[in-house]
């Protein structure tokens, strides 16, 4: 059983005082509904964490499209991926012909508090989330030649391709002489290379294949895959001890949910023409590539000098902007990801349009820890 | 003398750290947990972990993070043990730049903050 999107919408990603979650959430998953040909979706998935008690129903409430199952699904950074693996499940075992997935955010400011740490943890400053991100950048820096100049380059380049994207919160070009002259946040990450959590909705339908939406080519979801972490690895996002053995042959947990997504596409990374990846920060951006496969263990800071994943280049990575552009509203940024991958192998994308894109890669990965992968196709 | 209260039982005492050695597959972990999260063994042993080891990764903190109640910049890493296991910390030098990787740091118990009734919080800490 093949799974098609029939339909997307986006609440654009920023900051919107005076607007609710749900507010926002009403706006996306009303955009998906129409671009759907308002097919009738038998259960619904919302990704969120910060939204509480029931947050998909009152979504659904307000828009009178309550009555089917409706879960609300929590997976950190990768709440939508969550919310996206179980309806494409369900769609694939015949449970359900079509499933409506969204996300929803709106993000306290200024450094995630998140209950994940227990509470000595945050009382002693162990719970400093930028600090554990420029660790595992400095350990990137140290063991694939990246310097502190690349993680400025990836910031130069996703804020460029966020110029042409109206649902980003960043929409200005940065020069690396800025990036590197904003403050430093934890040594060697200065705050222009750390994204912003806050607030925003993304939602998509899906329906058992062939099915079209949007009045564009059949697009295909191939995989919807998430893993958590293996016992172990200090650095990952899962950091439940301070002490561990950290084995360096621990595969991090991004790794194995592209080599599940891999295997259940039936493609490589070689097949890949765009990628969405997580860029919490600048040097996640490119560990991510690593541990996505595009370029070999150790080959980042190559990748980074030679503007490899630029548009225009021969992997163009968040053509969206990404996350530096778009900011983080954890619920909503895997769906957010879904959304410009259909856009883009729509060829629907405007000016940030990567060429001929067939085959596209989505991926998150966060607190728990929690990675997904998600392999679209037109 | 001022009373003082370590930020959280169990983590150090005597000023050593106290971890966790599962007798079923070897492991250490910190802190100690009853429960091996290796191999789910409830065969564990606490034992003192060594007071030295060396720098694995470190940065400083510039911002106060969510809960924190001490000074800012401080310190903060990786230190390896010889135990085999890589430990979260703060560390007692808050100047990344007087840091290196593989440099011999020595466990410090250190003061965190003072709580309202007086007493002064300490913590765990590396250093050079």
């Amino acid at each position: 059983m093949s799974v098609a999107v029939v339909g997307t919408g986006i609440h654009p990603f920023g900051r919107f005082e005076g607007k609710t979650v749900t507010e926002m959430g009403i706006d996306a998953v009303r955009d998906a509904l129409r671009d759907a040909g308002d097919a009738p979706f038998q259960a619904a998935f919302c990704g969120t964490a910060y939204s509480g008690v029931a947050a998909g129903h009152k979504v659904l409430g307000a828009l009178g499209l309550t009555g089917v199952p409706i879960v609300d699904v929590e997976a950190g950074c990768a709440s939508g991926g969550a919310a996206l693996m179980l309806a494409a499940g369900a769609i694939r075992a015949g449970q359900y012909d079509c499933a409506l997935v969204f996300g929803i955010e709106k993000m306290p400011k200024g450094i995630i508090r998140s209950s994940f740490f227990e509470p000595w943890r945050e009382e002693a400053g162990l719970a400093a989330t930028p600090a554990y991100f420029a660790l595992r950048a400095q350990r990137l820096m140290r063991e694939s030649g990246v310097t502190k100049q690349h993680l400025a380059e990836i910031v130069v380049k996703n804020r460029r391709h966020g110029v042409h994207n109206p649902d980003a919160m960043f929409r200005a070009e940065v020069t690396a002489a800025e990036v590197l002259g904003s403050r430093v946040v934890c040594e060697p990450l200065h705050l222009w290379m750390l994204c912003s959590p806050n607030e925003g909705a993304a939602a998509v339908v899906l329906h058992a294949g062939p099915a079209r939406g949007g009045g564009g080519p059949e697009v295909r979801l191939e995989a919807a895959a998430l893993r958590s972490h293996l016992p172990g690895s200090v650095l990952n996002e899962g950091t439940p001890m301070s002490g561990v053995a950290d084995d360096d042959d621990i595969p991090p947990p991004t790794r194995l949910a592209a080599t599940d997504a891999y295997e259940e596409a039936g493609i490589g990374p070689a097949d890949l023409d765009v990628v969405e990846c997580q860029d919490t920060d600048a040097a996640r951006e490119l560990l991510s590539y690593e541990e996505l496969g595009l370029c070999p263990a150790g080959d980042a800071g190559k990748w980074a000098a030679e503007g490899v994943t630029r548009l225009g280049g021969r992997l163009p990575v968040n053509p969206s902007g990404g996350l530096l552009s778009k900011g983080e509203p954890l619920g909503a940024s895997a769906l957010g990801q879904v959304v410009e991958l259909t856009r883009q192998l729509r060829g629907a994308a405007g000016p940030r349009q990567v060429e001929g894109a067939r085959i596209g890669l989505g991926h998150t990965v966060g607190r728990g820890a929690n990675a997904s992968v998600v392999i679209l196709r037109r | 003398m001022p009373a003082t209260a370590p930020v959280h039982e169990g983590l150090f005492a005597d000023d050593h750290l106290i971890g966790g050695r599962c007798g079923t597959c070897a492991h250490h972990h910190f802190p100690a947990a009853p429960t091996c999260p290796y191999c789910r063994s409830t065969d564990v042993v606490e034992v003192v972990l060594s007071d030295t080891g060396t720098l694995w990764a470190w940065t400083a903190v510039t911002a106060p993070p969510p809960g924190y109640r001490g000074e800012v910049p401080f310190g903060f890493g990786v230190v390896e043990l010889p135990e085999g296991i890589r430990v979260v910390t703060r560390l007692t030098e808050p100047d990344p730049a007087r840091l290196s990787f593989g440099m011999p740091v020595r466990l410090a118990i250190v003061p965190l903050h003072t709580a309202d009734d007086g007493t002064t919080v300490v913590t765990y800490a590396f250093g050079p």
